[in-house]
């Protein structure tokens, strides 16, 4: 790996100065920003995630719900039994094994069947555990714990950070490069020497267990969580939308599209209780249609037509 | 001379059709060997079975002795053998530069960082392309795009280099362009396999021949040979071009 640049410096101590000042939320904010701020942090960490395996692959991955919610489920469980910290890795480690799997039975296949198949495991996973609970006869965990909002805000604002450092580590990598390749073409990646299946399955490995943290950390905002709640696919389709508005050329890109739609998306909620699913659906046409590359690509356009120099 | 590559019996099936059957012809060290045929013979077919683009029915192929008859492309990349394609193939959100280190990074020689930088720079300057390495390759010509893919697979530093049809398409002075550039791949003492149509290059460049009609092979020898063989002037090139 490359020896850092004197950007590379500036961009470490702007990140680290603005992960500083965010961190100050819970006193200087209300209980509702402090709501928004644990709500933009949680997409924040699953669009970034997301983006730094589907972005450069083009695989759109539907997934983020199953791991999503099977880390609720980890602490859900599992707060029974172990302390609350040590869920959170074990989260990580089964979104982590999951998503290996999942990269197994289907990385090898063209993107349209991986889109189908990640969109169908958040649902053959809560069914399963629908299923289960109905044997079992319960209907749903309390996750009762001291864990507060603010305490929550401060992990997932720390697994940010983390996913934002992993993702500048992978794209100064090898394996960040053989993901641009096999984005562009895969054959010639083949071709060019990359085991494009494993590289396809290391980074899917990334937002599998980031979510499935995520999922973990969230649960006891939730108090009661229940299938329906913790796979919802609505996760899954909003996380891309994000990403996707954003734009997923930069590191950065989905957290600009995260907090303009968490907005506009609790404007909806408030506005159109029983239209939201609709409205997303137009969310995401407009984006394809207008925004292609997401705001991400506005600011470059913008910065070509104004002959600036390109920055990272 | 030893053998470098070797095809013994290889054939390739797509359902009933028999697209490449039973070829047999070794690649010394250092040998540019033309594949020729008419369209539909087989040859890009025997290119694509070589490099692993396609698994093979039966038979085998060697490198160095070793089998690699059932690897896939990457690890026959990893091992030495790498190719271009009939129609150029590139990156397209990529400068030249970032092509070409594609080769340097992930090839049979595998380098990182300013190493894999330098021997990238190295390739462009080898096929013409100094100067050009900030260029996105959509600005480029048409057999600037050429350059870049055959500076790719050099990047990697392969023992076997494949070129499928590299000269197709070209015009008359970018094509003594193209067949100096390859001549001079030869003169390093490259291993070449070179599927072409083109027959001033595979008079002017090749060692051998080996020619393919029908999925089979011929005939081989010397271009002069071939290309006075009664058999292949039936099969290929007709009474007035031999």
């Amino acid at each position: 790996m490359s020896r850092l640049s004197a950007r590379d410096w500036r961009n470490l101590v702007l990140v680290a100065m603005a992960l500083g000042v965010t961190a100050c939320l819970p006193w200087t904010a209300g209980a509702y920003m402090l709501s928004i701020g644990v709500t933009i942090a949680m997409y924040t960490v699953l669009a970034t995630s997301w983006s730094l395996f589907s972005g450069p692959t083009h695989y759109i991955s539907l997934a983020t719900a199953a791991f999503f919610g099977v880390g609720t489920y980890v602490t859900g469980i599992g707060i029974q039994y172990l302390p609350y910290w040590t869920l959170l890795p074990i989260a990580g480690i089964i979104g982590a094994v999951m998503a290996a799997l999942v990269g197994l039975a289907t990385l090898r296949l063209s993107g349209v069947y991986f889109v189908i198949f990640t969109l169908g495991l958040a649902e053959f996973v809560r069914q399963i555990i629908t299923w289960g609970q109905n044997i079992s006869g319960t209907k749903g965990i309390y996750v009762l714990t001291s864990i507060g909002e603010t305490h929550i805000y401060w992990q997932l604002l720390g697994l940010a950070a983390l996913v934002w450092l992993l993702g500048w580590l992978i794209g100064r990598s090898r394996l960040g490069f053989a993901l641009r390749i096999i984005g562009d073409d895969e054959a010639v990646a083949r071709h060019s020497g990359i085991d494009t299946a494993r590289a396809k399955i290391l980074l899917f490995m990334v937002p599998g267990a980031v979510a499935a943290i995520t999922g973990a950390i969230l649960a006891p905002r939730y108090v009661y969580i229940e299938p329906s709640l913790a796979f919802s696919p609505m996760l899954s389709f909003q996380v891309v939308i994000m990403a996707l508005l954003g734009g997923t050329g930069r590191l950065w890109g989905p957290l600009v599209g995260v907090i303009p739609f968490t907005f506009l998306w609790e404007a909806i909620s408030v506005s159109f209780p029983n239209q939201t699913t609709l409205l997303l659906g137009v969310c995401f046409l407009v984006i394809v249609y207008l925004l292609p590359k997401g705001f991400v690509g506005l600011i470059d356009a913008a910065k070509k037509r104004m002959g600036a120099e390109g920055y990272a | 001379m030893s053998a470098l590559l070797s095809l013994r019996g290889v054939t390739k099936r797509f359902g009933g059709l028999v697209a490449v059957n039973a070829m047999d012809f070794d690649v010394a060290e250092h040998q540019v060997l033309g594949l020729i045929g008419p369209n539909g013979s087989g040859k890009s077919t025997t290119l694509n079975l070589i490099s692993g683009a396609f698994p093979v029915s039966s038979g085998s192929i060697s490198l160095r002795g070793q089998p690699i008859t059932q690897l896939p492309a990457q690890d026959i990349t990893r091992r030495g053998i790498a190719r271009t394609f009939q129609l150029v193939r590139l990156l397209p959100s990529m400068t030249v530069l970032d092509n070409v280190k594609a080769g340097a990074v992930f090839g049979h020689r595998r380098r990182w960082g300013r190493e894999a930088e330098t021997i990238a720079e190295a390739m462009l300057e080898k096929t013409g392309l100094s100067g050009r390495g900030h260029m996105m390759v959509g600005q480029l010509t048409y057999i600037d795009t050429k350059r870049v893919e055959l500076a790719r697979v050099l990047a990697g530093e392969p023992r076997v280099v494949l070129l499928d049809e590299w000269l197709a398409g070209l015009n008359p002075t970018e094509l003594q362009e193209g067949i100096r550039l390859i001549r001079s791949l030869r003169d390093d003492g490259r291993t070449i396999i070179l599927v072409e149509h083109v027959m001033d290059a595979i008079r002017s460049l090749c060692d051998r021949c080996v020619v393919m009609a029908a999925g089979t092979k011929i005939a081989e020898g010397t271009p002069t040979e071939v290309l006075s063989d009664a058999t292949v002037i039936r099969a290929y090139l007709g009474d007035d071009d031999a």
